[in-house]
This record gives structure tokens, C-alpha cells and sequence, in this order.
């Protein structure tokens, strides 16, 4: 009896730990694969555009023939990227500020409450974010045009909210469950009314929460080219829009003047992108955060 | 006296609906439902409504244009060509990269930050810096010749594989981040009682995450397959978009803008919206099928 119990016990601790990781080996390999198989042909892909956008003249040699900044000048000036960078900064301010205030309060509503029709809410807030943006794009410039919003402003700023809010809801909908709902109850016991609860109690739990959605949206909106594309006019364009007419009408335009502008681009896009994964783990987006207060 | 009565019967009636779970907190989700009834849900019937009347022949004239031509009719085929193998390639390549980046190890935050980088790219960048290196006269190229592979340069751009490249490199960090995320929701001590009892590592794989994981996984090749299904302007700018990547997004917004034919525009987005959601649905369908049970607190 005390033989069979005895048989199958652990082999000692280091020896478990080192077959294990011999085993587990095949699917760090693959892993370790395609890492250098995907970042070998990114750096490829990022350095022929940086190289040419710095460099004079390049034809078939491995690199250009001598360098200079002179092609960052000339986009800026070329494709009056002044304007430009202003209109996607006013764009995606707007953006961000309205869905935050239209879709933190939704968000609220659909983690908090149950009522008749709320799959229904959901599939709604659902549907933005699972048919790609060309479809309800072209009807909703069509209608833009008809109430004379597209080529404007208001018109790109519009068409943006539509899968940031749904955005904005699903993210945030996660975040407002894990608050614990006795506070609240807590407060409205105190007398605080509704506008109180959200600005005095919920607003300040939900700051990395809300954080986090609008960093999202705001990284989204920037780089959101088939929407923008769809309504903008000539003086609302943002950069991935004036970036992409920059390349379709090019022409007389000189390859390396578009590149520097597309690194231009990419650098914005790369400081957003940082600044996100500063404030949000990316695990978070589905997974509900159980390590909150133990993990800051 | 009539007007107390009156209150009560109103004060009755607020307390049905609140028991039912309607009361004025609901009025928060009313903006929201505004803004998508208005820049959603009207425009996609509008578009709709639009699409039964072409500018010539009855109402159902813009499908029988679309689905009788065989040029405009390949599309669909073209795209599914397109975004299936992008979809699936991105999906499955996610899996190991993030089973083996979903521990904590020395370096984390640079190597996930390395991984999501693509998304700051950008169609144009992207677009163009394929252009170069996959060119004929690109890096790559210059690379398998000098080292004697090749006799003649590989043609990977303006065609079918120069898409298909851009489709990976802007759609993997999608992809990765939604399975690690799915995959970081998954209760490690499950794996470690299969350890326990012996499991090997791709037992462990097989019949404990992959069951765990495979919801996760069908919505990330939902979204995945969405970002690949409107490849508009990579299929313009690294592809044939008169050729072999004549992509129905494509199609849509020439009929929509180039020709001002918004009716046969319209058209061609609700075949698209049709055709996705017939692929969500499918999907998830499948999923239902493969495993039912709970995935560890998510969908």
C-alpha cells in the first residue's frame, strides 16, 4: 500500500522545473521564430522609408547616395502640414471629449442596470465596432452631404463618434462593474443625488478607467483614416487623410518628401502610442482587472 | 382630494416600472442611443433605401448589376481571398507569441511595445516602406540574391502578397493584444493542476487553454477579419486595384465617389455588411459548437 502511494510521488523540484522547460521548449522556439521573422521584415519595412526620407538620391544601391533633413522642411511647407496637424488635434479633442461624455453615463447605464431591451442596447453598441467603418461610412457621408455636414469639421468629427462611443461603452462598461455598487448606496443614503454620485464618487474610481478609454479613442481617431476619408474636405483633413492624397495625386511631388512626411506620421502616432501604454496595460481591455488594488 | 389620487396612481406606476427596472437613470444611456440611432442606425437604412433605387431598371437593379458582372461579382471572392488567410495567419501566429509574452520576464514592456508598434504605422508608411524593401530592387531582394538563393527578383508588390503583407503587419498587433489579453484572463492554477496530474506541455495546451481560449480567439478573428475585410488603401497603394486585388471596398467607393452613383454605392455596402455579419455569425456559431461552458468570466 505505502509502495503504491510512494510510486507516482513528484521527482524533486529541480529536476520537474528543468524537464519542464525542456518540453515547454517547441513553443518558445516557434515563438522565438516568429518574433525574428516578424521584427527582421518590420525593421525593413520602417527603415527603408526613414532611410529615404533622409536620404538625397537612391536608385538600386543599398543606400542613398548622401543624407540630409531637407525633405522634412519641404513636406511641412508642401503639403501645409500646419494645418493639418491642427485640424487632427481639434478633430480628435472633439472626439474624445464628446464620447467620453456621451459614453461614460451609456457605459454606466448597461453595467449597472438590467432592463427590458437591453440586449437589444447592446447589440446597438455592439454593431459600430463589427461591420467595417467602409460600409455605414459611405451611407453616412451620403446622408452628411445631404444636411451639407461632409468637407467640414463637424462633418469628420460626426462620422469619428460613431465607433468611439461604442468604444468607449465596451471599455468602460468592465471597469464601472468592478466598483463596488454599496458605495454608491452609501452616498445616496448621505442624500447625494445622481449628478453628485458620478462627479464626487464614481468620477474619481473611474479615472484610470476613463483614462485609459479616451487614450484609446484618441489613438483610434488619429490613425481612423477610412471615415475621415469618406467626409473630410479640403480644410478638414487630418494627417492620415492629407498623407494618403499626398501619395494617390503624387506626380510632381518627390517620393522622399512623402516618406518624411509619412515618418513624421508615425512619430506622433508612436509618442500617443507610448503615452497609452503608460496608462493602460493592454490586457485590460477584455480581461476584467481582478489585481486593481494590488497591482497600481 | 381627485388630484392626490392622481398622484398616487402616478407614484403607483413609477414603482411598477422602477421594479421592472426602468426609472430616470435610464435617461444617462439616452445620448448615446441618440448619436448611434442618428449617425448609425439612419444612415444605414437611408444607405439601404437608397440601394433600392438605382438610377436606372427596378428597385432590385443595383444587385443583379452587382452579382450579374462578372468583374464587380469577383470582388467578393478577391476579398474573402484576402482577409481569411490575413485573419487566420494573424490569429494563429498571436497564439504562441503571446503564450510565451503573457508571464512576467525581464524586458516585457519593451518586447509588447516592440510587438504593438505596427499600429502606429499606418497605411502610407507601411504602403511605402513595402514598396521598397519587398520591391525589385528592394532590401530583400538584393538579400536573397546576394546570398545566391534567387535568380531573379521575387515580384511581391503590386500584387496579391504585397497586400497580404501589409494586411499582417498593420493587423497582427490587433491580434496579439486581443489574445494575450484573453489569454492572461485564463486562471493559471488550471494548467498547473494538469501539470500536477502529469500533463505534458501540449496536453496541457490541447485540453486545458486551447478549450479556454478558442471564444476568445473567434472574436479576434471577427475583429481581425474585419480590419482585413475593408482593406481599402493598401489594396490601392501596394496592390492591383484594378487586378488581382480589386477588392470590393474598392468597388464601393469608386461607385460612390468617382461615379456619384451613391445608390450603387450604398449597394455595395450593404452586400459588404451582409457578407461580414454572415462571417461573425458563422463564427460564433462554430464557436458554440467547439465548447460550451465557462471561459473563466468572459464571453
Amino acid at each position: 500500500m505505502t509502495q503504491v502511494t510512494e510510486r507516482p510521488a513528484p521527482p524533486p523540484a529541480t529536476g520537474e522545473r528543468h524537464r519542464r522547460r525542456f518540453v515547454g521548449r517547441p513553443a518558445t522556439w516557434l515563438a522565438w521564430a516568429l518574433f525574428a521573422f516578424f521584427f527582421v521584415n518590420l525593421a525593413g519595412v520602417i527603415g527603408v522609408v526613414v532611410v529615404n526620407s533622409f536620404g538625397t538620391r537612391w536608385f538600386t544601391t543599398w543606400l542613398p547616395e548622401g543624407i540630409t533633413t531637407k525633405w522634412y522642411g519641404a513636406a511641412w511647407r508642401e503639403f501645409g502640414l500646419s494645418q493639418v496637424f491642427l485640424v487632427t488635434v481639434e478633430v480628435s479633442l472633439l472626439v474624445v471629449a464628446i464620447s467620453a461624455v456621451v459614453g461614460v453615463p451609456a457605459a454606466y447605464v448597461l453595467a449597472r442596470r438590467s432592463f427590458p431591451g437591453k440586449r437589444l442596447v447592446m447589440v446597438l453598441f455592439l454593431l459600430p465596432i463589427l461591420v467595417p467603418p467602409i460600409t455605414y461610412g459611405i451611407p453616412l457621408a451620403t446622408v452628411l452631404y445631404k444636411f451639407h455636414l461632409a468637407g467640414t469639421l463637424a462633418g469628420v468629427v460626426l462620422a469619428n463618434l460613431v465607433p468611439s462611443i461604442p468604444f468607449v461603452v465596451l471599455t468602460m462598461t468592465p471597469f464601472i462593474e468592478q466598483i463596488d455598487q454599496k458605495i454608491e448606496s452609501a452616498a445616496r443614503m448621505s442624500g447625494a443625488g445622481t449628478f453628485a454620485i458620478f462627479t464626487r464618487i464614481l468620477a474619481p474610481l473611474l479615472v484610470p478607467g476613463i483614462l485609459a478609454a479616451l487614450i484609446l479613442v484618441l489613438v483610434r481617431t488619429v490613425g481612423m483614416f477610412e471615415l475621415t476619408f469618406l467626409t473630410a474636405g479640403p480644410d478638414s483633413q487630418t494627417l492620415v487623410v492629407a498623407l494618403y492624397y499626398a501619395v494617390f495625386s503624387a506626380g510632381i511631388r518627390t517620393q522622399q518628401s512623402i516618406d518624411a512626411m509619412a515618418v513624421l506620421y508615425t512619430m506622433s502616432m508612436v509618442v500617443l502610442l507610448v503615452v497609452a501604454l503608460r496608462f493602460v496595460n493592454p490586457t485590460q481591455l477584455v480581461t476584467r482587472i481582478k489585481e486593481e488594488g494590488t497591482n497600481p | 382630494m381627485a388630484a392626490s389620487a392622481q398622484d398616487r396612481r402616478r407614484g403607483a406606476l413609477r414603482h411598477r416600472l422602477a421594479e421592472r427596472g426602468i426609472d430616470r437613470t435610464l435617461l444617462l444611456l439616452l445620448p448615446g442611443l441618440v448619436f448611434l440611432v442618428a449617425l448609425f442606425c439612419y444612415p444605414f437604412l437611408y444607405g439601404l433605401g437608397l440601394s433600392f433605387q438605382p438610377q436606372r431598371g427596378g428597385p432590385f437593379a443595383n444587385y443583379v448589376t452587382f452579382f450579374s458582372d462578372p468583374y464587380l461579382r469577383e470582388t467578393v471572392w478577391i476579398t474573402f481571398k484576402l482577409g481569411v488567410p490575413a485573419a487566420l495567419i494573424n490569429v494563429l501566429a498571436s497564439v504562441p507569441v503571446a503564450l510565451r509574452t503573457r508571464h512576467a520576464f525581464p524586458g516585457k514592456r519593451l518586447i509588447t511595445t516592440l510587438l504593438v508598434l505596427p499600429i502606429t504605422l499606418g497605411t502610407v508608411l507601411t504602403a511605402e516602406g513595402l514598396l521598397g524593401y519587398l520591391g525589385p530592387n528592394g532590401w530583400l531582394n538584393k538579400f536573397l540574391l546576394g546570398i545566391g538563393v534567387l535568380d531573379e527578383p521575387l515580384e511581391l508588390v503590386h500584387n496579391y502578397w504585397g497586400v497580404l503583407a501589409s494586411l499582417i503587419i498593420t493587423g497582427f498587433p490587433f491580434a496579439y493584444l486581443l489574445t494575450l489579453s484573453y489569454l492572461t484572463g485564463i486562471d493559471p492554477s488550471l494548467e498547473r493542476a494538469a501539470a500536477t496530474l502529469g500533463a505534458g506541455w501540449w496536453k496541457r495546451f490541447r485540453y486545458v487553454t486551447l478549450p479556454l481560449l478558442v471564444p476568445g480567439l473567434a472574436i479576434t478573428f471577427c475583429l481581425s477579419f474585419v480590419l482585413a475585410f475593408s482593406v481599402f488603401p493598401s489594396a490601392q497603394l501596394v496592390g492591383d486595384p484594378r487586378g488581382s486585388t480589386h477588392v470590393i471596398s474598392i468597388e464601393a467607393y469608386y461607385a460612390a465617389f468617382q461615379r456619384y452613383d451613391y445608390s450603387m454605392g450604398s449597394a455595395i455596402a450593404m452586400v459588404m455588411a451582409v457578407l461580414m455579419l454572415a462571417v461573425v455569425a458563422l463564427v460564433l456559431a462554430w464557436r458554440t459548437t467547439f465548447y460550451r461552458g465557462a471561459t473563466g468570466g468572459k464571453g
